[in-house]
């Protein structure tokens, strides 16, 4: 029930009510946006963002620069061991 | 699938377990003295089990399964309440799935509808809102629950009905409030936990900053945790590196969805609609101070509690049930004496072998040889 699942606002279907038709995993579902609908701003600036869907809510926009440095870091701990592992057989060697 | 794939990559999950173990090392933990982890959220105790991490993990690494699953927590009297509600003639009761199945003291929501109570499954408060609109001669009642991650999609649901004059909606609220509660978790003498991996989504909310607490009052280390197989073990590593260099702060591994205040419009509309109780009943764990939220004065008549009938009562759980020394993390799911004997998924006793999210279900799903083992 805590789970949310990642998608793509893809149009504003009704601004009153603020509903967006957000493509999750290739099934399109009215979405509410409040939570991460822009102060003030129209709602089209919304399009394009990833959000986290929750119970029919947008709860959350996915910062795409923190999921890449977050990949990065993981990657990073991934080459220093395969790294160190290379050493240790150098040393072996 | 963006954002998803990414985070359940093979080699990153090798590289962090490799590390993982090696501070475990470190540590001197052993499979006799392990370092004992909290994962606060039910999600993430469904996550672990789900990708079996225990099993890539070594033994002088545990989980204690947290009391963050709202469904498991739920006394016994609440349900009973909404089967009052369900009961009463022109209602309509709409509910998320998981708890369709808890039982009461009596039966549960799901034996209610067998026997003629009109009972909906929905999968957002949304739906039952639209339920109300498209029956305007039946009162719709929905059943609020859970943390605040689902607090602000009702909240938000009951100022639409509102703005929309819809006057046969109304919530029965049950949300609560998971810092309270794990205050008087850390309170407890006989409480063994070493650090905590911090739930995620509700942080999303209300943001990483009221967690401070455990790190600043309790000297343990939270990390705030995304929900894929990779996001818990980065947690758990970052969580053995605090430990490591005898630090105890609140960090994040969830930036990509959690801002440090939380996200203000959920927040608002939180304010807007809730106030806290003085206190709320969880199964198990008792009464605890201003751990829940009911609807302002402002909201009343969308309020189902104000608008029904109901018995209200505190109803004990069996006594055979030991749920509580479960959630505190005293015993291990599969030493609870009617664990997989009269308390199973199809007949549960207790709250924690009924959602998917509850320790006991997933041991009984996914655990079950080492269940065996130790019965
Ligand atoms: S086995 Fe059943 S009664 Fe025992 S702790 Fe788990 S849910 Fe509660």
């Amino acid at each position: 029930m805590c789970l949310g699942i990642p998608g793509r606002i893809e149009s504003i279907s009704d601004a009153s009510a603020k509903l967006a038709v957000v493509d999750v995993l290739g099934v399109r579902r009215e979405v509410n946006i409040a939570c991460v609908a822009p102060d003030g701003g129209p709602l089209e600036d919304c399009v394009g963002s990833w959000v986290l869907v929750h119970v029919g809510f947008a709860m959350s926009r996915i910062d795409e620069e923190e999921a890449r440095l977050t990949l990065e870091l993981l990657h990073a701990l991934g080459e220093a061991q395969a790294e160190a592992a290379a050493l240790r057989e150098g040393a072996r060697a | 699938m963006k954002f998803i794939d990414e985070f359940r990559d093979p080699g990153h999950a090798r590289a962090l377990v490799r590390d993982i173990g090696a501070t475990l090392e470190r540590l001197g933990a052993t499979a006799e003295r392990p370092v004992q982890i909290m994962e606060v959220c039910g999600g993430h105790t469904h996550a672990i089990f789900r990708y079996a991490l225990k099993d890539l993990l070594p033994a002088s690494l545990e989980f204690v399964h947290g009391p963050g699953c709202p469904v498991c927590v739920l006394p016994m009297g609440r349900v009973d309440d909404c089967i009052a509600i369900a009961r009463q003639p022109g209602v309509i009761f709409t509910t998320f799935g998981d708890a369709m199945r808890v039982p009461g003291s009596a039966m549960s929501l799901l034996q209610a509808r067998a026997e003629g109570a009109d009972v909906r499954m929905v999968y957002s408060p949304l739906d039952a809102l639209a339920i109300a609109r498209a029956n305007p001669g039946r009162e719709v009642v929905f059943f609020g629950l859970g943390f605040e991650t689902t607090m602000p999609s009702t909240a938000l649901t009951v100022l639409e009905a509102e703005r929309q004059g819809v006057a046969n909606f109304s919530l029965f609220c049950n949300h609560i409030t998971i810092t309270p509660t794990l205050r008087a978790l850390l309170d407890t003498p006989d409480l063994n936990i070493d650090g905590f991996i911090g739930p995620g989504h509700v942080a999303m909310v209300i943001g990483s900053e009221p967690f401070d607490f455990i790190a600043r009052d309790y000297g343990r280390p939270v990390v705030v945790s995304g929900f894929e197989p990779n996001d818990i073990l980065q947690s758990l590593w970052m969580i053995l590196r605090q430990l490591e260099r005898g630090e105890a702060a609140v960090e994040s591994q969830y930036a990509r969805l959690v801002r440090p205040g939380g996200n203000p419009a959920a927040l608002e509309a939180i304010a807007r609609v809730f106030e806290a109780r003085e206190f709320f009943e969880w199964r198990g764990l008792g009464s605890i101070d201003a751990s829940g939220v009911r609807m302002r004065e402002a909201y009343a008549r969308f309020d189902a509690e104000r608008r029904f009938a109901m018995p209200n009562l505190a109803v004990t759980d069996p006594a055979e049930c030991q749920c509580g020394e479960v959630l505190k993390g005293l015993i291990k799911p599969s030493q609870c004496r009617v664990f997989g004997g009269r308390c199973r998924p199809e007949t549960p006793l207790g709250a924690l072998m009924v959602s998917s999210e509850g320790a006991c279900a997933a041991y009984y799903q996914y655990a079950r040889p080492d269940a065996e083992a130790a019965a």
